[in-house]
């Protein structure tokens, strides 16, 4: 399908010019987290909810004073969570802390060596966080037919591992990804899994509506400079989609001309 | 009275309220939210919220993560 027009990226009724989602893990510290988010361009980035810490500095700046939500679209996470609803209270002090705002990425992981999504607790959790009226953006494995299942239940967003979280090995099932984005409705953005720019390509050639990534940013040797690269992989994907690719062949068709050689 | 705050046993003056604990811990500036025996006090409610001896409490922020 050939479009010369991108549409925006959409996600529970809010458009964004970005289709990179990064995170705030792994970081030196805030300001160079802000750096990689300005350099980037992303609108949305990633938050985890955790207990403050009793011993708190006083005056010491906590994130959401660099990175704030005035600015930046805040996404809480789930992480850390291997059942719905430990996903579920995290989400509602989520929401309570950003007063009111209803956005989340759900994730309930299955098992902490490969942090794999426990699929049966995730559509568990998803089905209870979008009857309390969140809008949920669920991680979940490369199954199709899981994709489908948590857009049926009501999640504005699903989000394929590409590979596992932090792992960097890239989109490991290109084929996989394909068929979710043939049945899907709501905007399928990969998660997890990117190590390196031609990987964000290779998921927006694939037709992706989005790729997030932390890993990939906060751990390269330069955080900023990957983060910049990182930004024009998405748009150089996109743009790679929408001009519909030339067919693979298995043999060459010459680009010169045979006619007209002088020897 | 002790209260649990965090997994944490504290003591605090007796009738104190959410707001007043949360001043203790010198969070009054921080963006926090609470659950009190496992259920969401709204920021509205910190104030009439009085603790009572034995009540557990978690209280969150927002961190890096991805």
């Amino acid at each position: 399908m050939i479009q010369t027009q991108d549409k925006t990226l959409s996600i529970a009724g809010k458009t964004y010019q970005s289709r990179l989602i990064i995170g705030s893990g792994k970081y030196q510290d805030f300001q160079q987290n802000l750096s990689a988010l300005q350099a980037s361009g992303a609108e949305i980035i990633t938050v985890a909810i955790r207990r403050v810490n009793m011993g708190q500095h006083e005056g010491e700046p906590s994130l959401l004073e660099v990175i704030s939500p005035e600015e930046y679209t805040i996404l809480p996470n789930t992480a850390g969570c291997y059942n719905a609803d430990d996903a579920v209270r995290t989400c509602r002090m989520a929401r309570e802390l950003l007063d009111g705002h209803k956005l989340v990425k759900l994730e309930v992981l299955g098992d902490q060596k490969t942090l794999y999504p426990n699929v049966t607790e995730t559509l568990i959790a998803a089905e209870k966080l979008v009857a309390e009226d969140f809008d949920v953006m669920v991680y979940t494995s490369d199954d199709p037919l899981v994709a489908r299942r948590l857009e049926e239940i009501g999640c504005v967003a699903v989000m394929p591992l590409g590979a596992p979280i932090g792992s960097g090995l890239g989109i490991r099932n290109p084929y996989n990804i394909r068929m979710i984005l043939e049945n899907a409705k709501v905007p399928i953005i990969v998660d997890a899994g990117v190590g390196t720019a031609s990987d964000a390509a290779i998921a927006m050639e694939l037709g992706c509506d989005g790729v997030l990534m932390n890993t990939a940013i906060a751990e390269a040797g330069n955080p900023v400079l990957m983060a910049a690269a990182m930004k024009k992989a998405v748009e150089a994907g996109r743009e790679a989609f929408l001009s519909g690719r030339m067919p693979r062949r298995l043999y060459a068709s010459a680009s010169s001309p045979i006619d007209g050689t002088f020897f | 009275m002790d209260v649990k705050v965090n997994g944490e046993t504290l003591s605090v003056p007796k009738d104190s309220s959410l707001t007043q604990l949360i001043e203790l811990l010198s969070l009054g500036n921080n963006r926090i939210a609470v659950e009190l025996n496992q259920e969401i006090v709204p920021r509205s409610e910190y104030d009439l919220l009085q603790l009572r001896e034995g009540d557990s409490l978690e209280i969150v922020q927002a961190i890096g993560g991805g």
